[in-house]
């Protein structure tokens, strides 16, 4: 007999607001209800504790924001994707919002392991915006970045300088509107490498941090804007972004950004509730 | 109101799961802060995961909210990271729907579902910013109310809370606002007057308007001899009960939470109350008669709220669920109405299973999407003990159990003892590794790695029970049968052995049966820093030892001691529905080794809680269980016999033996 016919969907999705702060285990079971709820026909796994079939892409770290959330599905059925998005848009609590819903060839690569590299922006405090400037210059022009981080419980050194692939200050002080939180934060936009010797926002903050002279330079808050695959030897989304007409501002994060930023982001979720 | 979401955000990324303190769960009720509004803030003084799945809190949060007049939010103890932060920068305890300072409520009102949580309770209302004593507290500050099952002896926290609710709660919600909204209406303000109407409400217990009465002055010798109203509040105060759960369809929408807690699934309640008859166990006694939530309402709650959360397990919550009328069609039900509806596989589980085979016949078909551990409950090692304590479970029902958890695919179960019973013999302490070994031989015979989890508790005697007046271990006993224990699993293979620290018992013990003179103890240990006394990294005895001792009492006299007949007990004016000289009765029945029956399918013994209330135990179904009337995996129907011995009652008995 043959084994039964599989099918698989793509989902992008977006994370952002309160929610950041509930870990990527927890943002899967999330999922794994809102399936339920919308009633899709998941596979799941055979054995004593059955577990639907999902597979998510990089891990985001608990705090950080993203654009570009993928998950894989496993289906008994080929399905109908035209509304689905909005449907488990609705079936999600508030900040996940789902963009794109695609059929996908079974056998390419598990999400985990295609992923190269991914786009972050980083808001920084705790140091002037030219003592960020000068730290990322001489970051990008030195031939090693030496950190040391914890591997298996054990202190490791690594060279992170060739996990940075781009890595500019794209705001300050004086080009964030004068009403947005944001003032007087620096922001950044990076793209780190996940494959080989891969850097997280974190470590390159603190790298940053030591490098500037100043040990009170943090992260304040970490949005992922893309996640990359090569594809044919080009470099590509798993899905790719929504269109801008697709949503209304209201419910996209990517064009809300200012006013999901603390103050606001309270006033906005009374107004709602 | 303002709110502390923004003095909040920043410290988030630096404490464990900050996910606990955002709210945002499904079912979260978002009333807007409005003074015209009552406004109730419902708080479990222990981590979110351990607090937020409470039915109890979660049906009142409803039930306030759905009135137009009221509105009710949230709050939890911060766990020890996030609570030095708060006062480290000076953030006040916040609900987590708004993030609105608990200050800013009319009320806070509190569960109490285990005494090692009191601290808890403490460092929750001063994280508030409120007073910890009740008679520090001004006419602007919220009135402290707690309710729960501890609250069956409120005394040790008498002079910390402003009200305490006895029973269900679903009536006296809205009574309480009633209150407040009459007053408001008035014009009354002062605390001492509102707090005087309150008393009035029934089955609310006001601790300011009572005096305890001592037999000398030296409060560290003497002994408690009443309790007495100081102005016009009743002499007694008698617990609530719904009549009909039927009327009580809650929680309509029950919380799923974003992050994961304890019982993270759909939790319904299919009755309250049980007539076991078990004498250790207070929930058994202070919750009858037995009322029954019919049968298909139980299916549309159950299928509602399974589309709406989607959730893939279930749990149909009582006391010993199994014996709920009809238990197997409304499971097969509900089974069946998951599949029509195509929510993929669902399981069903009873949190309280019976040990025989039937129940565990019943969990491995019940089990479908994930089967959970099987778990059984001898509570005693030898039949002698197991009579003393009225829990009549012969070896063989549990043999059988055992067999078909095992030839059923389990690979391990576990068994849950309590040591530390009254009249108990170093042979009935020893007769649970013996059971624990003949579980083992069972389950060899279906895998050869099959295995059993012994798990140990000290007993701790409860207020409105008959074991009320028996004098617990001391620790050092129990620390004495730990080993005795440890000893012999370590020579039974396959039996693992786990047990609760009997440091953790002794103060649990002297909480559930302390006076008010306990009060500045627990406040003491919450001011040296003793917070989170449930959980084993926290709590320490040395804060207790030494408070107790900076007090001037010992453990000797609120918890080691036997207590006699004639004695006041603390709860003395408080009334659960059980008369007295019925606990004292069942109390000597114990030590003469007599057993009860359930009274559901056999005559009344008049124990007084349906008498009390005029109303009667709500059962489907005339006929017992399968299994019997108690549970011993007989079927009365042909005839079986119910062990129990129903001996010559003595009527006069010699006091507590231990």
């Amino acid at each position: 007999m043959n084994p039964p016919p599989k099918f698989h969907i793509r989902i992008r999705f977006a994370e952002a607001g309160k929610i950041r702060f509930v870990s990527h285990r927890d943002v899967a079971r999330l999922f794994e209800r809102a399936l339920r709820k919308v009633r899709l026909p998941v596979a799941y796994s055979e054995g004593f504790s059955p577990r639907p079939k999902l597979s998510f892409g990089l891990a985001l770290s608990v705090g950080h924001e993203s654009d570009a959330e993928y998950l894989d599905v496993e289906l008994t059925e080929q399905i109908e994707i035209e509304d689905l998005a909005d449907r488990l848009t609705e079936a999600l609590p508030d900040g996940l919002v789902v963009h794109e819903v695609a059929h996908r060839e079974h056998g390419s690569d598990s999400l985990q392991q295609a992923i190269v590299s991914c786009n972050w922006r980083i808001s920084l405090q705790g140091a002037p915006t030219a003592a960020v400037e000068a730290a990322v210059a001489e970051a990008l022009a030195a031939e090693e970045l030496v950190i040391e981080r914890v591997r298996k419980g054990k202190p490791v050194i690594a060279n992170v300088r060739p996990a940075i692939l781009e890595l500019r200050v794209v705001g300050s002080d004086g080009s964030e509107p004068s009403d947005s939180p944001t003032a007087g934060d620096t922001l950044l936009e990076a793209e780190l490498s996940t494959q080989g010797t891969s850097l997280r926002p974190a470590e390159l903050v603190a790298a940053l941090a030591a490098r500037s002279g100043h040990e009170g330079l943090v992260e304040s808050r970490v949005w992922r804007t893309h996640q990359w695959l090569i594809v044919d030897g080009v470099r590509r989304e798993p899905l790719r972004p929504p269109e801008p007409t697709r949503r209304d501002l209201h419910s996209c994060p990517n064009r809300t950004r200012a006013s999901q930023l603390p103050s606001t982001e309270l006033q906005r979720s009374l107004v709602e509730n | 109101m303002e709110s502390v979401w923004s003095q909040l955000e920043p410290l988030l990324p630096l404490v464990q799961k900050p996910a606990r303190y955002i709210g945002c769960e499904d079912g979260a009720k978002a009333k807007l802060p409005d003074p015209s509004l009552i406004s109730w803030c419902f708080l479990y003084p222990d981590t979110y995961e351990v607090g937020l799945p409470n039915q109890g809190l979660q049906i009142l949060y409803e039930i306030i909210n759905e009135r137009p007049d009221a509105r009710a939010d949230r709050s939890y103890a911060p766990w020890v990271d996030l609570d030095a932060l708060m006062r480290e920068h000076e953030i006040p305890l916040f609900s987590v729907e708004h993030h609105t300072p608990c200050s800013a409520f009319d009320f806070l009102a509190f569960n109490l579902s285990a005494e090692l949580t009191y601290t808890n309770l403490m460092n929750c209302v001063d994280l508030s910013g409120v007073p910890v004593r009740s008679d520090e507290r001004s006419d602007t500050d919220p009135f402290v109310i707690v309710g729960g099952h501890c609250t069956y002896n409120p005394e040790p926290i008498a002079d910390y809370v402003d009200a305490v609710v006895l029973g269900d709660g679903e009536e006296v919600v809205g009574d309480i606002t009633d209150v407040l909204a009459d007053c408001r209406r008035e014009g009354v303000t002062e605390r001492a007057q509102i707090l005087a109407r309150l008393a009035h409400v029934e089955s609310v217990y006001v601790p300011s308007e009572y005096r305890p009465l001592y037999s000398s002055e030296d409060l560290t010798t003497a002994s408690l001899v009443g309790i007495e109203p100081i102005g016009d509040a009743p002499s007694e105060i008698t617990k609530r009960t719904v009549a009909d759960l039927a009327e009580w369809p809650y929680p309509k929408e029950q919380l799923v939470p974003l992050t994961e807690v304890v019982h993270d699934r759909l939790n319904v309640e299919v009755f309250r109350g049980c007539t076991r008859g078990c004498r250790f166990c207070q929930a058994g006694m202070i919750t009858r008669p037995v009322r029954e939530r019919p049968a298909d309402q139980v299916r549309t709650m159950v299928s509602n709220a399974l589309e709406r959360t989607g959730y893939d397990e279930v749990s149909l919550t009582s006391l010993s669920t199994a014996d709920f009328s009809g238990i197997e069609s409304v499971v097969t039900d509900i089974m069946d109405d998951s599949e029509d509806a195509g929510c993929g596989p669902i399981s069903v589980s009873l949190p309280s299973l019976r040990v025989d085979a039937f129940g565990v016949g019943i969990a491995a078909q019940l089990q479908r999407a994930k089967r959970t551990g099987l778990t059984f409950a001898p509570e005693a090692g030898t039949w002698r003990m197991r009579q003393i304590i009225n829990k009549l479970i012969r070896e063989e029902d549990l043999y059988e159990a055992v067999e078909a958890a095992f030839s059923q695919g389990w690979k391990r179960v576990k068994l849950y003892f309590l040591i530390g019973l009254p009249s108990e013999t170093d042979e009935d302490t020893l007769g649970i590794i013996e059971l624990a070994k003949a579980c083992v031989a069972i389950g060899k015979k279906h895998n050869s790695r099959a295995s059993v989890t012994v798990s140990v508790g000290g007993f701790v005697p409860k207020p409105f029970t008959p074991f009320q007046w028996f004098g617990q271990n001391t620790h050092q006993e129990l620390q004495r049968k730990v080993n005795l224990l440890k000893d012999a699993a370590r020579s039974s293979k396959g039996v693992q052995l786990k047990w609760h620290d009997p440091k953790a018992t002794l103060v649990e013990g002297l909480m559930a049966r302390g006076d008010r003179r306990i009060g500045p103890v627990i406040e003491q240990v919450w001011r040296e820093g003793g917070i989170f006394q449930e959980w084993s990294e926290h709590f320490g005895i040395d804060r207790w030892d030494e408070a107790m001792e900076a007090n001037g009492y010992r453990f000797e006299d609120f918890v080691f001691r036997h207590r006699t007949e004639d004695e006041h007990l603390p709860w003395d004016h408080l009334f659960a529905g059980l008369h007295k000289d019925f606990l004292w009765q069942d109390w000597q029945d114990a030590l003469a080794e007599v057993g009860l029956e359930d009274c559901r399918w056999t005559p009344c013994y008049d124990c007084g809680a349906c008498t009390g209330y005029g109303i009667e135990h709500v059962v489907a179904s005339a006929t017992p269980p399968a299994g019997g009337s108690q549970g011993t995996g007989q079927d009365l129907t042909t005839g079986g016999i119910v062990p129990v011995t129903l001996g010559t009652k003595p009527l006069t008995g010699s006091t507590a033996r231990s």
